[in-house]
This record gives structure tokens, C-alpha cells and sequence, in this order.
């Protein structure tokens, strides 16, 4: 696979597939595994970076279930193919800020991926449409089992997988689920919902990765601790959680639209109305719109519009996206230019 | 909406902040919200966070007393641990046992491992699980001492070194 053939197609989570798919955008999984002894990648030199990677390359090119995938360096890339792989989930900022001695590996589907000398040697991740974490860690077990039979795993009993970071130490395991809460929002709730969270010891945060706000409702949640429970409980704990947000948000929606459904209909058709007609658009009010919409779809009230489209957009409609699509680089000004004729030919506008 | 720091440009960046369970929102252009995000950085960094946790030799207003540990398989120092929060290799967790055992109970409300095991132990790993029947023997001490903290660190080794073995024999039935 070629980095550039993912450019016309999005991953596998923005399907808008699987179980209450309404309000829950994706499951991720992410497991964080470092080999034992070797040192971690904020101690490592150049070429103990390089020798990492080519291990665990190796490994992965002889493992079945990564044929078909994508291997980059992340120093042979430019900054608009690093900011388009940041903007499709499948890597951070910080792997992207210092490229030397980093790989990625991405699936086909974009379901499976691999980050080799993040902040550990290796960050396994398996994101997937819908509400299922089970499945997805499943997914993610069965990776990280068929990889240590090659990989000397850094691992104590008493302590589990050692990571560079004593946050992650244990199972080294973060499980999130991204919702998209509008009505939570509209109806002033997610305040108490997010401090309910963290009172909880879960994290939350926005839909365009770590450290950003929540933007267009979205708010992803994920487990902090990673030790004194197993990756089963932690798993369960989430579910429990997001089960009863997800409960909250469907009882905001239909109050929203018992108390004032004109009012409601009229938001959502206006959106609707600006994404179809505008010829210049910010990515900050697109994803306002976009949220809207997406809403309206959920609650049938907007019929001819597909919620996989709508979350293509979310993704589509980004900085990097705009200009790989169009294939040069392309200015603040041009790109709100560009988002706009793109998201009209999508809506058939 | 105009930005609440500069009142001059319109506010694109929304930001939540939760301090102690209290939520304030705030809107800012874009300039702004670069500065405040840099200013955050540098008040709470990750790294700044844990080095707080594990000064816990330090004294109200005093300088922490300084460790003179150093990992012998990557030379990390532990004073470069406390300061950026990051340890160097697997073998710094050996070397730094004594500090991170409380460490880790801090930041993850317990030290216990309770998860999954590599399905090849690293040979290393494998001849410090001590066998079965002298951890019971242990516990059984433990209780007649009325140690219970340690009977129940006992007890979840015993479950774990279970889980292991009962690992083991499926891993030789795939190899026939």
C-alpha cells in the first residue's frame, strides 16, 4: 500500500456502522508494548532507534495480519503527509515532531495501526465503527499475542508491561469510545456529564486528538489507570460508563424535541442549508454545521443524507485532506474556498 | 463571540479547563489561545506532574534530597527520571524498584498488576516467579503473622502465577 491511496477513502471507524452508531462514532483500543532491555525511544540514540524499528518491522512484515498494510518513515515524509496522518487518527503530534528513527504501520481498513518509537517502542492501536470495545480489544489481544511470539515483550509479574511513561505501566492498555453529544451540549448538561467523568478517573477529550477541545459535540473518553485492574474490568468499566452517557444523550434528544421541535428542526435544516450553499467556510463553523446535521440524520428529521458522508466530512474537511486532494499546498484563505466546493459536491449542493 | 483575553478578534478556540472539579470555559482567537496553550505547557506538563509525585522526599518548601540511583543497563540516572518523567529502559523499573513501587500506587491507586501476560515470558522474567507452593506457604505465614496487607499482595500473586500456569499447557498444545 501507498500513503497516497488512502486519500480517497476513509477508515473503517467512520462507517457510521455498529451498535448504537447514532451517538457512538468509534471504539479504540491502544495498547502500549516496549522490547525488553532495549532502551526507550526519549533514551535511545539515532541507532538504537533505527535497529528498534527494523526489529519490529521485521517482525511485523512476517505477520499475517499485517499483509496489505503501509510502512512510512516518518522522516521520509513532508509536513502536509504528517499532518494527514495526524488528522486521520492514526498518529500524534509528538511522532510527527521528531521523525528520526519513527515508523507507522497502517492497515488497509485503517483499523489496525502501529506507532514504532512513539513514546514507547511500539503503540498498538485497533479503532473501529461503532460501540464495541470488547471486540475491539479482542482485535488488539490477538495482535499483541501473535507479535510477542517473535518480540521479547518488557514485562515484570508483579508490575506487567513497562512503558516510558509510569502512567501507562500495567496493562498498558487505554480504551476510548468517541461520542458525539449534541444534545447534551445544547441542553447545558456536559458539564456535569464531563465532571461526573472525571470524578470517575476517566479522561475526556475532543475529536481532532490529545490536548484539543471538544469540537462539533464530539468527546472522546478513555480510561486513566492501568494497574489493579484487568484489561476485561477496565473494558467493562468503560462500557458501564458510556452505557449510561449514551442514555443521557438519547433523553436530551427526544426532550429537545418534545419541548420545541420547530425551533429544533429549523437549527438543524439551516445547517443543513449553509453546508449545501456556502462558497467559503472555516473549518471551526463546518464542524458546528457538520455536528448539526449529523444530529438531524440521527433523528431522521434530514432523510437523504448518509451518516457515513456526513463523517467523512469531519474528516475530509481538514487542512492536510483539503491539500492532498488537491494536490498542492494550498493557503488559510484557499482552504476555506476548497472545504466549501468540497462539502457542496458531497451534499450535491 | 470576541476573544476574552483580547477583546479585538473574533473567539475561534473554545477551551474548558476542570480545576479541582470546578469547569470555566473560555473563548479566544487564535493568537491567544497559542499563548495560553504554550502557558499551559509549561504549567502542567506530564512530566513536571509526576516528577511532583515522586518527590515525596521532599519537605514542604525544602529541595528533595537527592538520589544518587542509576540504572546499570541504560545509565538513566534517577534524578533525570524525577525530572522529565520518563524512564530509560525496562530495567530502570529493577533499578528504581524502591521509589516506583509507591510511585505507581500513587498514580494508579494501586501497584498490582491484574492484567494479561505475554504468551512468551522473557527468560529473564520467568525464573523470578517463584513457584506456587512457596508463595501459599508465604501466605499462610502472612496470616498466622495477621500481616494482612501482605496476605492480600500474596493472594494476588497466587492468582496470577495460576493464571500463568494454566497459560503454559495451552501454549504446548498449539506447538504439536
Amino acid at each position: 500500500m501507498e500513503l497516497n491511496d488512502f486519500i480517497h477513502s476513509t477508515g473503517q471507524w467512520l462507517m457510521g456502522t455498529g451498535a448504537n452508531a447514532n451517538i457512538v462514532m468509534s471504539s479504540r483500543i491502544r495498547l502500549a508494548r516496549n522490547l525488553a532491555k532495549k532502551p526507550f525511544p526519549n533514551k535511545a540514540r539515532k541507532k538504537d532507534l533505527v535497529d528498534i524499528m527494523g526489529m519490529i518491522q521485521d517482525t511485523i512484515a512476517q505477520n499475517d495480519y499485517f499483509k496489505n498494510s503501509l510502512f512510512v518513515k516518518i522522516s521520509e515524509l513532508d509536513n502536509v503527509d504528517k499532518q494527514f496522518l495526524i488528522e486521520r487518527h492514526l498518529m500524534s503530534h509528538e511522532h510527527a515532531a521528531n521523525p528520526d528513527g519513527k515508523g507507522l504501520v497502517v492497515s488497509k481498513e485503517e483499523i489496525l495501526s502501529v506507532m514504532i518509537n512513539e513514546e514507547d517502542h511500539m503503540r498498538i492501536q485497533v479503532l473501529k465503527s461503532g460501540f464495541d470495545l470488547d471486540e475491539t480489544w479482542k482485535i488488539a489481544d490477538t495482535i499483541d499475542d501473535s507479535l510477542a511470539q517473535k518480540l521479547d515483550f518488557a514485562y515484570s509479574s508483579g508490575w506487567g508491561y513497562l512503558t516510558a511513561c509510569p502512567t501507562n505501566t500495567g496493562t498498558a492498555m487505554r480504551g476510548s469510545v468517541m461520542l458525539h453529544l449534541p444534545a447534551l451540549v445544547m441542553t447545558k448538561q456536559i458539564s456535569k456529564v464531563l465532571n461526573a467523568i472525571s470524578k470517575l478517573n476517566f479522561a475526556s477529550r475532543g475529536f481532532y486528538g490529545e490536548g484539543t477541545q471538544a469540537s462539533g459535540n464530539f468527546y472522546q473518553i478513555s480510561n486513566q489507570v492501568s494497574m489493579g485492574h484487568s484489561e476485561q474490568d477496565v473494558i467493562q468499566n468503560i462500557h458501564g460508563l458510556i452505557c449510561q452517557v449514551i442514555e443521557q444523550e438519547e433523553q436530551a434528544r427526544q426532550a429537545l424535541i418534545l419541548q420545541n421541535r420547530p425551533v429544533l428542526e429549523d437549527k438543524i435544516f439551516r445547517s443543513y442549508g449553509v453546508l449545501k450553499n456556502a462558497h467559503i467556510i472555516s473549518s471551526q463553523e463546518t464542524v458546528e454545521l457538520l455536528s448539526m446535521v449529523r444530529v438531524g440524520i440521527d433523528l431522521n428529521i434530514i432523510k437523504n443524507v448518509d451518516r457515513h458522508a456526513i463523517n467523512e466530512l469531519f474528516l475530509m474537511i481538514q487542512p492536510a485532506h483539503l491539500q492532498k486532494l488537491d494536490g498542492k499546498k494550498l493557503s488559510s484563505a484557499e482552504r476555506d474556498t476548497k472545504r466549501a466546493s468540497l462539502i457542496r459536491e458531497k451534499l450535491g449542493g | 463571540m470576541m476573544c476574552d483575553i483580547c477583546g479585538k478578534k473574533k473567539a475561534t478556540v473554545h477551551l474548558t479547563e476542570i480545576v479541582d472539579e470546578q469547569m470555566s470555559e473560555m473563548h479566544l482567537c487564535e493568537e491567544c489561545a497559542r499563548q495560553k496553550s504554550v502557558q499551559m505547557e509549561q504549567q502542567f506538563g506530564l512530566a513536571d506532574l509526576l516528577a511532583g509525585l515522586a518527590d515525596f522526599g521532599k519537605t514542604a518548601g525544602g529541595e528533595a534530597e537527592k538520589v544518587d540511583l542509576q540504572c546499570p543497563n541504560c545509565g538513566m540516572a534517577y534524578e533525570e527520571f524525577r525530572k522529565f518523567g520518563r524512564l530509560g529502559c525496562s530495567e530502570c523499573y529493577e533499578a528504581f524498584k524502591m521509589y516506583l513501587t509507591t510511585l505507581l500506587k500513587k498514580i494508579h491507586g494501586s501497584n498490582q498488576h491484574l492484567g494479561k501476560t505475554p504468551v512468551r515470558m522473557p527468560q529473564a522474567e520467568k525464573k523470578r516467579i517463584e513457584s506456587l507452593q512457596d508463595l501459599r506457604n508465604q501466605l499462610m505465614q502472612a496470616i498466622q503473622m495477621e500481616d494482612f496487607e501482605k496476605a492480600a499482595q500474596l493472594r494476588d500473586r497466587i492468582r496470577e502465577v495460576e493464571k500463568l500456569e494454566k497459560k503454559e499447557p495451552d501454549k504446548k498444545e498449539k506447538k504439536k
